[in-house]
């Protein structure tokens, strides 16, 4: 055989050898995913139970600084600004608080939400401030304002990102790979942007809204370690035992 | 000509360094999230409007630092076309490859989101090009020239001040063992900067009230190492300069950059405890660490001085008509 001619059949050889092998693995990886069992939730709905409280805050709320945000002027021509550190209705309930199940579902398996989780970037702040996620679920992160942000995720157990949005309308999906709370969000660009994402593998938790209240609906009958955490103040347990469609209300206290 | 265009190279390497300092005091190294572009743009066409927040400091950090490399390009290639003495071309070609590649690693520091080795490396590297940039500044000076003649016992042109370069075994090394020092004191500086131990001892001149900390940690240990390798660095500068006082007070090419330092050793622990008495404002934080350069580059400078006699052999040939005083002289506080 002409040299040139034994060199081709040998590169097609080769080409045919590589298609192969990695058609191989597109099949084993498709054939993986037939084969993996559709997550159901595992809860009967018939003896689905609740947990519902408030969360408060005992004693005088330091007050939230206001935000000087002279660095960026379209952020300025926004108006006044204060953190949101302490957000605290007159009856002392405390929001951003946020609530979730440690302990306690033991090795079951929940189906992952299809629908996202929106972090927008909005008026020069990240709403929400506090919020929660699955493990595998999508997280949009949106930029509504007319001026840059940094979205800089700084995670202990998952992959740290930083991603630039430069115009109005730029969308980032990203996932999170494994259970971590809380993991913060920055944006670099402006300092005072701070959020929190709890990241975990089952859908019981809660975000304490106006009054301080929340709800962890739909757990099956257990007990439950359940932590209450805030940005500043840190973090409560406290152990929960509810029966079949039981709804037990709790309550946090933290204070200052 | 080429003196003073390495001298603007050395001053832009210097105000370089402070927007460095400025970076890491606004915690803005990572506003701008990629690299070499910004926010997707080509860096020199990104629009001004949106440089906002700490992208002003990490934006124009990087354009002064483009604008070093290119100057520091110049420089190489000029030395190349008409340096005679070989390790001056050298060290120009030495100063393009490090600020290569401290551009490399502002990017990957940049990437990797702010790695402490690297971030560290970057801010020691800066120190080196500094140096480098001043070295060739300063013996490409007129008055590093005329040294050589008056070595060789070549009449001077200008007035008899500018003598033959003393060989004082003693000055040379106790320099040059006081640069050294300086230098690691940097790097140790930019250690505690990078691992955020800048303020893990809190106040000063004690340290949690007492003279050694009660507790330690690992930021406390940086931050304690600075201020103790502080303590020997003065001593060392203090050694340094009086030793010229005493033995070199007539020779204003030792004498000036003495005095100089001494002046920027009591700037630099001012701003040193005001850093952290001001809970690291940043301007004052940002003079703290292009002080520091100072420091190094001035004690760099009467290092070499003191040396200069070594350097003689090279001065053969060399130009001895200039006239004005040297630019290199004036940064570092001699008309010599």
């Amino acid at each position: 055989m002409h040299p040139l001619l034994r060199l081709l059949a040998c590169a097609a050889l080769s080409m045919a050898v590589i298609g192969a092998a990695c058609g191989g693995g597109a099949s084993e990886e498709s054939t993986a995913s037939k084969t993996a069992a559709p997550v159901t939730n595992p809860v009967d709905p018939n003896t689905a139970s609740a947990i519902t409280g408030v969360v408060t805050l005992q004693g005088t709320p330091p007050p939230n600084p206001p935000i000087n945000m002279g660095s960026d002027p379209y952020c300025m021509k926004l108006g006044a600004a204060t953190t949101r550190v302490f957000v605290v209705s007159d009856d002392s309930g405390l929001e951003n608080v946020f609530v979730y199940v440690k302990d306690g579902l033991g090795s079951l398996k929940f189906p992952v939400p299809s629908s996202p989780v929106v972090l927008d970037q909005k008026g020069c702040s990240y709403s929400p401030r506090v919020f929660g996620i699955q493990v595998g679920q999508s997280l949009d992160i949106v930029n509504s304002d007319e001026t840059l942000h940094n979205v800089h995720a700084l995670p202990m157990a998952n992959r740290e990102f930083n991603r630039g949005q430069s115009l109005q309308g730029m969308k980032f999906t990203t996932t999170f790979t494994a259970p971590e709370v809380m993991l913060p969000f920055k944006c670099d660009v402006h300092k005072w942007m701070n959020a929190w994402v709890g990241v975990l593998e089952h859908p019981f938790y809660a975000v304490s809204g106006k009054a301080g209240a929340f709800a962890l609906a739909g757990l099956p009958p257990g007990t439950y370690t359940i932590e209450a955490w805030h940005e500043k103040l840190g973090a409560q347990t406290q152990q929960v035992t509810i029966g079949p469609k039981e709804s037990k209300k709790i309550s946090f206290i933290f204070k200052v | 000509m080429f003196h003073l265009y390495a001298v603007l190279v050395a001053a832009f390497t210097g105000i370089l360094i402070f927007a460095g300092g400025l970076v890491t005091s606004t915690e803005s190294g990572l506003s701008v999230p990629d690299w070499p572009n910004t926010y997707g743009y080509f860096m020199f066409f990104f629009p001004l409007e949106k440089m906002v927040g700490g992208i002003r400091y990490e934006h124009t950090h990087r354009l002064i630092a483009s604008t070093v490399g290119f100057l520091i390009l110049v420089l190489a290639a000029w030395l190349w076309r008409a340096e005679t003495r070989r390790w001056v071309r050298r060290l120009g070609y030495l100063a393009l490859a490090a600020v290569i590649t401290q551009g490399i690693l502002g990017g990957i520091t940049v990437l990797w989101y702010l790695p402490d080795p690297i971030s560290i490396a970057h801010a020691s590297l800066a120190q080196i090009v500094f140096c480098l940039t001043m070295t060739i500044a300063l013996v490409t000076s007129p008055g590093w020239k005329r040294a050589y003649e008056a070595q060789e016992g070549t009449p001077l042109r200008r007035s008899g001040r500018q003598g033959p370069a003393p060989d004082d075994l003693m000055l040379q090394r106790v320099a040059a063992v006081t640069t050294g020092l300086i230098y690691l004191q940097i790097v140790v500086g930019a250690t505690m900067r990078h691992t955020g131990a800048g303020l893990a001892i809190p106040d000063f001149p004690l340290m949690f009230g007492q003279l050694i900390p009660p507790h330690w940690d690992s930021k406390i240990a940086i931050h304690f190492a600075h201020r103790a390798g502080a303590l020997i660095v003065s001593l060392a500068i203090l050694a340094t300069t009086g030793h010229v006082l005493y033995h070199h007070r007539s020779r204003s090419e030792l004498r000036r950059p003495a005095l100089l330092l001494l002046a920027l050793l009591a700037t630099q622990v001012t701003l040193g405890a005001l850093t952290v008495l001001s809970k690291k404002e940043f301007i004052i934080n940002s003079l703290h660490v292009v002080t520091g350069a100072s420091v190094l580059v001035t004690s760099l400078v009467l290092t070499l001085r003191a040396h200069r006699a070594r350097f003689a052999a090279d001065g053969r040939g060399a130009d001895a008509s200039a006239s004005a005083d040297t630019r290199i002289g004036r940064l570092a506080g001699d008309h010599a």
